[in-house]
């Protein structure tokens, strides 16, 4: 046990309508300590620190800093109290300057003007404690920076502000394998400054590498709690309440995998060149490779979105003009996008709404809305059944479940029109252990029942364990190919180039 | 953790909303006005009141056609006018006008739904901004029209609609056609917006246009159908105005915000996704009542427009407030 944890909550209640989100949660850290949060979405992890940072108040229990017991108002007087959060989605502002950022709300001021230099010099300090590689200016707009950065700007930014915790809220679910590392170093500097961490996510390799201590939520009740860092197995059976067997389903056997469905030669638009490609049935293809190397921007293409400009596109060997995602959906290609809520899901309309809206986007446009010829709505309901959507009714707004549920809802979405292709983009992205097991097992059923599954992911276990083929890419083309034996070393010189200059 | 206390809360939220508060304000105001003037609880009064409140009613409906897919329609009050002056014009007291009048500002409506719906879409001008310059130019449309003052008149067969009462109804003793037009298109403007594939793409599209038009909703062809639903509605509001008011060339402004606020009344999404063509119809009887109410209180004209600007406020704060309390 820490002698004075920096805060403590304790026996914290706090229930919406319909759920109860937290029962007597208590949860501390110390000074120089990385306290890791783990739990499913929807376990209670963002609500507990929502109250912490005084965007919710409890309905019952107490929240004491350095002692004392605190009842913030508002966010600003946690902010005041020393508690940062960084959350999932950035809260920068993206047309202001990294100092801007730094110092909103709270600019320096001289002769009653805000005093440029002063702010552009405490930036440079700040970030000078992250070491020189980043190589962020003061100056540079936000917009202009990699996700990476971004992050490392809002870490800033707490540090700035004297924050006594930092709160992290899955700060890896964006940043690929070498963001990762620079990330780890700056926890750990800050862990020598004496900050106090919470550090929230589903992945253990990263509970292994950098927490002091675990907790454990589950339906909103603390089920475990570590003083040491245990085996990753112990985390996850305190997360979903049993072990994980069979967390990746076997791949393919030669014999499941059929004919060609869909192949591309030629295929080029602005962001993807050269790209001969072919998509088998019973088969699943994973994309790996660096944000930004085109898996995207290839996936928008083959679904229309952001159509070729050249080349030749063919489905069943039968020549396809994809100009629209309609025309996509005509051919038989389905797409699951990476970011849910931005491009996935209608969240103001009900579980049903959002599993209905593709079948009805090609009825019959006064047909009723119970029915069309791709399914009906009990059809729906047992389909969500089957995908095990868990939603106290299916009437529910969207909004209001989990991210693995809302994943569930998409697919089902798409399996009402059986596509001969499915394109999942970060299929498991923000979603908790027992949903991502179902996810992989749904993809290869599908792809058993004769669908050819394009998988982008910037999870390389993920790509590893779940394709039976992986196509590497970089810089819009395609660079590599290989069997599911290949290891992460050789997937991730393949996307950073290092390879072809050994090569040459 | 047991059963119990999962249930509890459940229920107690179910109930709460299910009840969409603009009911309850219309029953509330209706039951004011029958304490101050008890001759509204006969069928003569609140038929009347109907009556004055059709146009409107369907006017909101058609309204939350553009609210729900996100956007704004400012133009529908200078349809209104323009459908009134121009069958004024056109008809000039020739009684079998009429049949061909009401097809040809239906085909008119139908061409300004399309306009303000291809310049939403296709031009990407914000919709507040495309109809009000359509507004502006429907206006002077129909005064150059008119020619600063109109001339014609409106033959009883074009009035019919607004003006005409059957009388001698079992029950009720008067039933007035534009309240019978009011349930007709009412219940077709409910069945397009909550009974088919058209008005769930609606939501969908007003909800998230993008995640609309990756699922596959024809998002710019969806919206523009709102529009021209909107304009389409607002013909027919005209011609029912046009039956129990005299024509000037003033006679729809005001409405585009009345219809506007009448939505936001009954719980439409100002952004879209959401919005119910009962409540928008209740909101619309609501406002109309908070005026008779006004009247009766002897409040004059210019009490409405601040009454009227206060609700439409109130209404989205209230609305917002509600959101937030329910979690997020």
């Amino acid at each position: 046990m820490i002698e004075a944890p920096v805060f403590e909550m304790q026996a914290i209640s706090k229930s919406f309508p319909g759920v109860r989100a937290l029962h007597e949660v208590s949860f501390a850290c110390g000074k120089g300590e990385v306290h890791a949060l783990c739990g499913e979405n929807g376990a209670g992890k963002s609500t507990l620190i929502k109250i912490l940072s005084g965007v919710y108040r409890p309905d019952s229990g107490a929240v004491l800093i350095d002692g004392t017991e605190q009842h913030f108002g508002h966010p600003q007087e946690a902010l005041l109290a020393g508690i940062s959060v960084i959350y999932q989605e950035f809260s920068l502002l993206p047309e202001r300057s990294v100092a801007q950022n730094l110092f909103l709300g709270r600019e320096p001021l001289r002769n009653g003007l805000i005093d440029n230099r002063a702010m552009i010099a405490e930036t440079r300090r700040v970030l000078e404690l992250f070491g020189v590689r980043h190589g962020i200016a003061p100056e540079t707009l936000v917009a202009d920076l990699d996700v990476a950065s971004q992050q490392m700007v809002e870490i800033a930014k707490a540090i700035s502000l004297n924050a006594k915790v930092i709160v992290m809220d899955e700060p890896t679910a964006a940043l690929n394998e070498a963001e990762c590392d620079v990330l780890f170093a700056l926890v750990d500097r800050l862990r020598a400054s004496g900050t106090a961490i919470v550090y929230i996510t589903h992945r253990m390799r990263e509970v292994a590498r950098i927490a002091d201590r675990v907790t454990v939520l589950k339906d909103g009740e603390v089920t475990a709690r570590f003083d040491q860092v245990p085996a990753p197995e112990m985390i996850v059976r305190a997360m979903v309440g049993r072990d994980i067997s069979e967390y990746y389903p076997d791949p393919a056997k030669p014999d499941e995998i059929g004919a060609d469905i869909l192949t591309v030669s030629g295929g080029a638009n602005h962001a993807v060149h050269d790209i001969d490609l072919t998509l088998r049935a019973g088969e699943i293809v994973g994309f790996a490779g660096l944000q930004g190397a085109g898996r995207t921007a290839l996936a928008m293409a083959l679904f229309g979105a952001l159509p070729f400009t050249s080349g030749r596109v063919t489905i069943d060997g039968q020549h396809m003009d994809i100009k629209t995602p309609r025309d996509a959906i005509r051919a038989g290609i389905g797409m699951l996008p990476g970011d849910r809520k931005a491009s996935g899901l209608v969240l103001m309309q009900s579980v049903r709404d959002n599993g209905m809206l593709t079948a009805r986007s090609f009825a019959r446009l006064l047909g009723g809305n119970g029915a069309n010829r791709f399914i009906d709505l009990s059809g729906m309901d047992a389909l969500l059944d089957r995908m095990r959507v868990r939603a106290p009714s299916y009437e529910q707004e969207m909004r209001f479940l989990s991210g693995g549920n809302q994943q569930k809802a998409i697919v089902a979405r798409w399996l009402a029109l059986k596509p001969k292709v499915l394109i999942f983009i970060e299929p498991t992205r923000g979603i908790d252990v027992d949903a991502k097991a179902s996810i992989y097992h749904l993809m290869r059923d599908l792809a058993r029942a004769g669908t050819a599954v394009m998988m982008v992911s910037s999870d390389l276990p993920e790509i590893l364990g779940a394709s039976d083929r992986i196509l590497v890419m970089r810089d819009g083309r395609i660079v590599g190919e290989f069997g599911r034996s290949a290891s992460e070393a050789e997937l991730m010189l393949a996307a950073t180039g290092e390879a072809a200059e050994v090569a040459a | 953790m047991t059963e119990q206390s999962l249930s509890r809360p459940e229920t107690r939220k179910r109930r709460l909303p299910q009840i969409n508060p603009v009911y309850v304000l219309v029953v509330a105001l209706i039951l004011a006005i029958i304490v101050m003037n008890p001759a509204f609880g006969e069928p003569t009064g609140y038929m009347n009141f109907l009556k004055r409140v059709a146009a409107l009613a369907i006017l909101s409906a058609g309204a939350l056609y553009v609210i729900v897919s996100g956007g704004f329609d400012l133009s529908v009050g200078s349809i209104m006018t323009l459908t009134v002056i121009g069958s004024s014009m056109l008809a000039s007291n020739d009684p079998n006008s009429t049949y061909w009048i009401i097809p040809l500002m239906l085909g008119i409506g139908l061409v300004i739904g399309l306009v303000n719906g291809l310049v939403v879409s296709y031009l990407k001008v914000p919709s507040l901004i495309a109809t009000l310059g359509m507004m502006i130019t429907l206006n002077g449309v129909a005064f150059m029209w008119s020619g600063g003052a109109p001339r014609g008149y409106l033959p009883d067969t074009f009035r019919f609609f607004g003006r005409y009462n059957i009388t001698d109804v079992p029950l009720i003793g008067i039933l007035p056609i534009a309240v019978i037009c009011l349930v007709v298109f009412g219940a077709t403007l409910w069945w397009g917006m909550h009974r088919t594939n058209f008005g769930r793409m609606l939501h969908a599209a007003g909800d998230n246009p993008q995640a609309a038009r990756l699922a596959g909703v024809p998002v710019q062809r969806v919206r523009i159908s709102a529009f021209v639903v909107s304009a389409l509605t607002a013909v027919l509001a005209g011609i029912i105005l046009g039956g129990r008011a005299g024509v000037s060339v003033n006679i729809g402004s005001g409405f585009e915000l009345q219809a506007i606020t009448a939505a936001v009344i009954g719980g439409a999404q100002l952004l879209g996704g959401r919005g119910s063509v009962p409540a928008a119809i209740a909101g619309a009887l609501a406002l109309e009542a908070i005026f008779t109410l006004l009247n009766l209180l002897g409040l004059a004209q210019p009490v409405r427009l601040v009454v009227q600007g206060l609700i439409l406020i109130g209404a989205v704060a209230f609305a917002t407030y509600q959101r937030k309390r329910a979690g997020r």
